[in-house]
């Protein structure tokens, strides 16, 4: 698999992509397992179209990747369960290490200077 | 860098941070307890926070927004549930909608912090748990929105790495 430099527009994308619920619930859907479109629209109370342009919205931002099988579009995951994980914990623990090292500028900071 | 261990437990559905600050509990709790401070540092520089309310007492507690580059706003709330100042804060933390309502189909994390004091100052643990995997799940996609460009650097290490 080529793993690509994640650009500033893949990461725009990226974000655009899980800022919905229901994308949100696509991807920890077939992160858990591949599953079909149609299998994955009757999760949602919206059509098959809506839920196809959602996974079309996924794919784009390369999230998931869709193959046809027989009749079937098969969703999956796109870099699998490992990704996923190591994402998941990783984020989090980005995010808080962002954080103690901002409040670690805001005690340095002159005490006067902490408004 | 401060930090001195950090530990996700999948089994628990928690992760802890621990860190230390060359300062006294007293001087660390203001960055929770002052809302202008808690702004400097609650959201990334990308999506700075502004708190509308904040009342750290039990029963009481916050409304936030954070303003994304294109302006648009993500709102959350915290309800706090335990408190003994300078030492301890727990508190749930979710999401909202554009009211500030909350939003009832988006995770609830429960944040336990813990200010003890240490020669040099103080170490704090924050320990967040999360009522599902589903919700852990869910917060890869917030916290990954929320870490932004940070987190982005280690997920591509991540990822050149599990591949």
């Amino acid at each position: 698999m080529v793993v690509d430099q994640l650009d500033q527009q893949s990461v725009d994308r990226v974000f655009a992509a899980l800022a919905d619920a229901t994308r949100r619930d696509i991807v920890t859907r077939v992160m858990a397992g591949e599953s079909s479109v149609s299998a994955l629209a009757r999760n949602y109370e919206m059509s098959f179209a809506a839920v196809q342009k959602h996974v079309a919205v996924l794919e784009r931002a390369r999230l998931v990747s869709k193959e046809r099988r027989g009749r079937e579009q098969i969703v999956r995951g796109d870099v699998g369960t490992v990704r996923a994980a190591a994402r998941l914990l990783g984020g989090f623990e980005e995010l808080w290490r962002a954080r103690i090292g901002r409040i670690d500028d805001l005690l340095a900071a002159a005490p006067g200077d902490a408004r | 860098m401060t930090v001195v261990s950090t530990q996700s437990d999948q089994e628990n559905l928690t992760f802890t941070i621990v860190a230390e600050f060359p300062a006294p509990p007293s001087r660390v709790w203001q960055v929770w307890a002052d809302p202008r401070q808690l702004e400097r540092w609650w959201g990334p520089p990308t999506w700075p926070a502004t708190f509308t309310d904040h009342d750290l007492s039990v029963g009481g507690g916050a409304a936030y927004f954070m303003t994304g580059p294109e302006g648009e706003k993500a709102h959350g709330w915290w309800r706090i549930t335990a408190v003994e100042e300078p030492t301890r804060l727990e508190f749930e933390d979710g999401f909202a909608d554009e009211h500030g309502t909350p939003a009832a189909d988006m995770p609830v994390t429960t944040a336990r912090v813990d200010l003890q004091e240490t020669d040099g100052g103080t170490r704090m643990t924050v320990q967040s748990r999360f009522p599902s995997t589903e919700a852990m799940e869910q917060m890869v996609a917030m916290g990954m929105a929320e870490g932004m460009q940070q987190a982005m650097g280690q997920i591509d290490q991540l990822l050149l790495t599990s591949v």
